[in-house]
């Protein structure tokens, strides 16, 4: 039998991400650009994808498309929920799997999965607190990389409290901290117990069955993480690939098409 | 119903749909004849103003009809340049603006000569009555029905209820010179439970399989229940209603076009500036609303004791317990057999959406189906994002052709 060849893209608020699969097993290609749907970004993750393993769009057996421009993507052969993408992308990488956090752009979500499928779902409200969105904006004030607020927070010593939820609320507690000479690292710290707290509550609707997983761009951020995992009681397990988990998971939904197609 | 059997029989659409406009017609007329109109709460016992053949108009209809042409931003920036918080209902403030206003392009009704309020909805309700009252310097008429957190309703709430409802007859009686009758107050309430019986026989056929209706239907429907539950045209029009679902079911036929695959609960007040956006969704993936609360909020069934009839009003959404709400769902979701449910978050009604968490929990507990929840608001468009509320309905969609397939093996 040829090599099935999947592509799954995750064209999300913030983010493009696209992962080529082969045979639904073996990753041959990933790709994220900073910038999401409606931007350059989609077709950019997607030519590096194709063109990091030397394929062409018309070589993809299926073309799965995920996230809030996946209805934009004209060349896809389906499209498919961000929260069956991920719950499939967690499956692939975590068997055990039973609890899929995922702290996206400008949502969060928790899933509950059954058998490696998706059974149930909480989703944040309309509000950006406790998603990626959130951090961006509280690192700009603070003059620091988003990719580098684990770090900082990791040398606090007393965390501030930040007890707004609201992005815009808590930007301003934010900037008073700052203006009483707070210590950053502290500053951080405090967002990131902020932001953990807030996903808790999500977590807690679906319940923390083990194992708890995080997946997304937030999930790389250590500080989140660890205060997640202090308010929720449970461990939670990170893949070095949790930011393509969604497309990851787009490839694998389209490679089980093609075998039903067989 | 003078029907010429020779015509083409009306359906019940078009009839329901007269009806609704002819209670804003007679209210004008009875305005320009001199009578005195009331503006009146959704859940105010309609007994009393049709027994006294007092016209009144229902706001919240109102505001629902403004918002559903998109008049819903302009009224409320309107309120909020008046002072009103944007935190209170829309509903309220679509009316208080429209108050301040006296006339709009959606839908205009006549300036009310008094207002009658009853809490058995929300509290906010008698604020805002209150400020009309106040503004436009009218009489405020309350029926006062205090929160009950238990299942059933004590008779000294009853009681209460009743002294009450017999002091408003006194004071629009006052306001009006119109006079009260014992036999017509009889003959009214019996109009009103056979309406309210057809009504829910009508909303009952979407326990059938297929659904002879599509679920939005009611939401429609439901201004005729509201307003003009006293009259026999809405009986006979009701009746109708329920012989055309009757008729449909054994033909499968059905006012939801395309087939049904997924039957769901959809749970608050319908997103009304943004109607279409929130029914194509649910639409373009085969998924029918076979339940709502509304279709038994307005079916209110008593026995000739007065004590009875107040008893009915005690039961309405947003009067009831959690636990007798969780029911009310529970009951509704399992008759009409459900794969899944659909909760609008509603910003403007607090009481109602406050709960929902926990009603949310136990359907899920007790049907075992999925649920989702949408932001949401009735009538501010401010507070809906279409994206988001896709992404809910696919994955909600996508979780329920699982739940099937792991059925059938
Ligand atoms: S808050 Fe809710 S119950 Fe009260 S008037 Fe508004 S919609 Fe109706």
């Amino acid at each position: 039998m040829p090599v099935l060849l999947t592509l799954g893209a995750d064209l999300g608020s913030t983010a493009s991400k696209c992962v080529i699969m082969q045979d639904g097993r073996k990753i041959a290609a990933q790709t994220t650009i900073p910038v999401g749907a409606g931007t350059s970004g989609p077709s950019r993750a997607i030519a590096e994808s194709l063109a990091a393993c030397g394929k062409n769009l018309a070589d993809m057996h299926m073309v799965c498309a995920t996230g809030y421009g996946r209805h934009s993507m004209t060349d896809a052969h389906m499209e498919v929920s961000e929260l069956s993408c991920h719950a499939r992308g967690a499956f692939f990488l975590f068997p055990k799997a039973r609890t899929v956090i995922d702290i996206g752009g400008q949502d969060a979500k928790v899933l509950r999965l059954s058998g490696g499928r998706l059974n149930n779902f909480v989703m944040n409200d309309k509000c950006a607190a406790g998603t990626g969105r959130f951090l961006e904006v509280m690192a700009k004030v603070l003059e620091v990389e988003t990719a580098d607020l684990a770090e900082w927070g990791a040398q606090s010593t007393a965390p501030v409290s930040i007890s707004s939820t609201c992005t815009v609320f808590a930007e301003s507690e934010v900037i008073s901290h700052l203006a009483v000479a707070a210590d950053r690292r502290d500053i951080i710290a405090g967002i990131h117990k902020s932001v953990a707290h807030r996903v808790a509550g999500l977590v807690r609707r679906v319940g923390a069955e083990p194992l708890v997983i995080m997946t997304g761009g937030v999930a790389r951020n250590a500080g989140v993480r660890l205060e997640l995992e202090a308010a929720i009681a449970t461990p939670i397990s990170v893949s070095p690939l949790a930011q393509f988990n969604g497309a990851l998971g787009a490839a694998l939904l389209a490679h089980d098409r093609l075998l039903q197609q067989l | 119903m003078s029907q010429n059997p020779q015509e083409t029989p009306v359906p019940a659409k078009t009839l329901l749909a007269n009806l609704a406009a002819n209670a804003y017609s007679d209210a004008w007329e009875a305005k320009k004849r001199g009578e005195k109109v009331g503006w009146c709460a959704s859940n105010f016992p309609q007994e009393l103003t049709t027994t006294l053949g007092v016209k009144v108009v229902y706001p919240e209809n109102q505001a629902a009809a403004i918002a559903a042409k998109g008049g819903g931003l302009g009224h409320c920036e309107h309120a909020e340049g008046l002072g009103y918080s944007n935190d209170i209902c829309a509903y309220a403030r679509i009316n208080l603006a429209f108050m301040d206003r006296q006339s709009c392009e959606e839908m205009n009704m006549p300036m009310p000569d008094f207002v009658l309020c009853c809490n058995n909805i929300c509290n906010c309700m008698i604020k805002w009555y209150e400020s009309i009252s106040r503004e436009l310097n009218i009489p405020f008429i309350l029926l006062d029905v205090p929160y009950n957190s238990e299942f059933e309703t004590d008779d000294d709430t009853l009681e209460y209820m009743w002294a009450q409802f017999q002091y408003a007859v006194k004071q629009l009686e006052e306001i009006t010179g119109k006079k009260w009758s014992e036999k017509r107050f009889k003959e009214v309430r019996d109009i009103s439970l056979r309406t309210s019986r057809a009504w829910l026989k009508a909303a009952g056929y979407c326990q059938c399989e297929p659904s002879p209706l599509n679920g939005f239907d009611l939401f429609n429907h439901m201004a005729v229940a509201v307003c003009a539950r006293g009259t026999v045209e809405a009986a006979e029009a009701f009746e109708k209603l329920a012989e055309e679902y009757a008729q449909a079911a054994k033909e499968g036929a059905s006012t939801y076009k395309g087939e049904q695959k997924f039957r769901i609960l959809f749970e608050g007040i319908a997103c009304w500036p943004y109607l279409r956006a929130t029914s194509a969704p649910l639409k373009e993936n085969g998924v029918n609303v076979t339940a709502t609360v509304y279709a038994t909020a307005f079916g209110f069934l008593y026995d000739d004791n007065p004590l009875s009839m107040m008893r009915a009003y005690t039961h309405v959404p947003n009067a009831i317990s959690v636990e007798r709400a969780a029911r009310m769902r529970i009951d509704v979701g399992r008759r009409n057999k459900i794969d899944g449910a659909v909760i609008h978050n509603n910003r403007s009604c607090k009481l109602w959406s406050g709960i929902m968490p926990e009603i949310d929990r136990r359907i899920q507990a007790e049907l075992k189906i999925p649920t989702v929840t949408f932001d949401g608001d009735q009538a501010d468009p401010r507070n809906f994002s279409e994206e988001q509320y896709k992404t809910r309905i696919q994955a909600l969609v996508e979780v329920m052709t699982e739940n099937k397939k792991g059925k059938k093996q």
